[in-house]
């Protein structure tokens, strides 16, 4: 579905991304981990636009999409929650779900926004509240719905347990899963390992701009490296 | 606000507004012709109007799209020379007069847009600096260019003189009320949403789809157009341009009444435009003292109120009446269901005490 091939990015003149690439399979989770600076995030603002890579290509459903402005990329299915949520603050729940289905038509916003509030029901308890007023997890939860709203194909995730108590991460974690089931491919970038890995069917380990392990999530979750790396010994 | 339910139906709000405006439109225009309003302050009335249109137009790119531009003197200097030129050359034909007020609010926009493009890759004090130094070249050009061209255009410091004076309070209110609504429209629209959405956070507007440089850009145009109207009325009152009237301290003063009344307020921007055109003058008894006053006004509504006299609150009169009639029927229902509420909670209240 997604294939990333031999990018590489430069923050003028730090080499961010040293010639990476992978894919994403259609109804798959996949998720990249690795430390801070590892180019998590960088990658992700690649692939949905905000960042051009010097050389190699991104492919979404066969089409090149490298080189494509952000806000058409967001018309053929991929939709990004971006890094600490980012929600409109001064607007309400039920206006920043609107904003998120900008690039469709008006007459399909009601369904849409429906089943938002049926995955999230505590968006629809919170839908005239002015969004800067919502705990940190509602706020990443109407970000996540904002980005369904545009009934992606592809939902790319940064950081969604950022910030978060443990609870409310494994709540999350959950409705990605659920997200999932219900047909969504999922990229996960995150910085809790264990908690990617043991909701995703693949994982790519990230190290200074460079992929150094690839595997199935539940390999990696018991691969040595990884796990002195990443999850504690 | 938002969570009242719109109880007055759609086509009535606009019709209530419009035979408001057209009412206080006329009696004003009476008191003006019948000259029970001096001309004086006629005069300083209009001014207020076109302030109106500069502050409301300036406020598209502080208040909804969260820029600071510091040349909007620079646009308004565009719409008047302009309008006054074809003005002039049309030797104050009435008929003329509409076509030289978009005339000079189009090149307006379409400098802005010329200007907008690089601009708007800027953010912050970056871009206040380079929309400030558009507004002093666009002033140094009008000062100089019948020097380059050979022939009089704008005849330099010494102003454009004799124009034909064609408007007149009627006139100017009139393009204050169609601003006030076309702005007010836009920003209620999708498009306006997109704006709003930038200011807001602009990465996410973008992972939202919204091509956040074309809605840059059409902030900053139609606003460099609305202050393109306002110049070409200017002219059209006053009858003399010279290009220091268009100078920095021009755009550092309409950015004053934005801020004053209140970044994102459409209301704001009215009150403290007409509050600040009309102070100076009020205070024109006390000389020596009135700089002074003024300022102080505006360092003490920043000190108590930092987000300006309105924030971002925007009055709607068929909000308010929306709101009391509410309140009418509230009252009505309350004396003859909310009664029996009670008295059922009075009885639950009994079997509670009993049971103890």
């Amino acid at each position: 579905m997604l294939k990333v091939e031999n990018i590489n990015v430069y923050y003028g003149s730090i080499h961010a991304i040293k010639g990476v690439s992978f894919d994403v399979n259609k109804g798959e989770i996949v998720t990249l981990i690795g430390a801070n600076g590892a180019g998590k995030s960088t990658i992700l603002n690649t692939v949905s636009g905000l960042l051009k890579s010097k050389t190699g290509s991104v492919t979404f459903l066969g089409n090149t999409i490298s080189g494509i402005v952000p806000h058409k990329i967001v018309t053929r299915g991929l939709a990004q929650v971006p890094e600490g949520r980012r929600v409109f603050l001064n607007m309400t729940v039920e206006e920043n779900l609107e904003m998120g289905a900008f690039t469709r038509k008006s007459s399909e916003l009601r369904d849409s926004i429906d089943d938002v509030y049926e995955r999230f029901p505590r968006l629809k308890e919170r839908r005239k509240q002015i969004a800067g007023t919502l705990s940190g997890g509602e706020q990443q939860m109407l970000a996540m719905g904002r980005a369904l709203m545009s009934k992606p194909e592809l939902l790319m995730l940064d950081e969604p347990s950022m910030g978060l108590a443990p609870l409310l991460v494994e709540q999350i974690f959950d409705i990605i899963k659920e997200l999932n089931a219900l047909g969504t491919t999922i990229l996960l970038v995150e910085q809790n390992a264990q908690m990617a890995l043991s909701i995703a069917d693949r994982g790519y380990v990230l190290e200074t701009g460079r992929i150094v392990t690839s595997a199935k999530a539940s390999d990696l979750l018991n691969n040595d490296a990884v796990k002195k790396a990443y999850l504690g010994g | 606000m938002k969570n009242n339910e719109k109880i007055i139906p759609m086509p009535l709000r606009y019709l209530i507004n419009i035979v408001l405006f057209v009412v206080f439109l006329l009696v004003m225009n009476n008191l003006i012709v019948s000259g029970t309003i001096p001309k004086y302050y006629a005069g300083v009335i209009s001014f207020i109007g076109v302030n109106i249109i500069l502050a409301v137009s300036l406020n598209i790119a502080t208040g909804y799209l969260g820029q600071l531009p510091l040349g909007h003197a620079g646009f308004m200097a565009i719409g008047a020379y302009t309008s006054a030129l074809i003005m002039k050359a049309a030797s104050g034909s009435a008929t003329i007069f509409p076509f030289a007020l978009i005339a000079g609010g189009l090149i307006a926009a379409l400098f802005g847009l010329i200007i907008g493009i690089p601009a708007l890759r800027l953010k912050g004090d970056y871009l206040a600096i380079l929309t400030l130094g558009f507004g002093e070249i666009i002033r140094v050009i009008l000062l100089n260019i019948d020097n380059v061209l050979g022939f009089t255009l704008t005849n330099g410091a010494a102003g454009l003189q004799k124009i034909p004076k064609t408007t007149n309070f009627l006139i100017t209110f009139i393009m204050v009320g169609i601003t006030c609504y076309v702005i007010h429209t836009m920003m209620k629209s999708r498009h306006g949403r997109a704006i709003l959405s930038i200011r807001e956070n602009e990465i996410a507007s973008e992972s939202c789809g919204i091509n956040t440089t074309y809605y840059k850009t059409l902030g900053f145009v139609v606003s460099a157009f609305f202050a393109g109207i306002a110049g070409g009325l200017y002219a059209g009152n006053i009858g003399i341009l010279s290009p220091s009237a268009f100078n920095f301290m021009k755009s550092i003063e309409i950015l004053v009444m934005v801020v004053l009344g209140g970044m994102g307020s459409m209301f704001g921007s009215v009150l403290s435009a007409t509050v600040l055109t009309a102070l100076p003058e009020a205070l024109r008894r006390f000389e020596d003292y009135r700089m002074v006053v003024y300022s102080l006004v505006l360092v003490i509504v920043m000190i108590f109120k930092p987000s300006g006299l309105m924030g971002t609150y925007d009055f709607s009169l068929n909000g308010l009446l929306d709101k009391l009639i509410l309140k009418f029927r509230g009252n009505h229902t309350e004396k003859g269901a909310m009664p029996q509420e009670k008295k059922g909670e009075a009885a639950v209240r009994k079997k509670e005490g009993k049971l103890k």
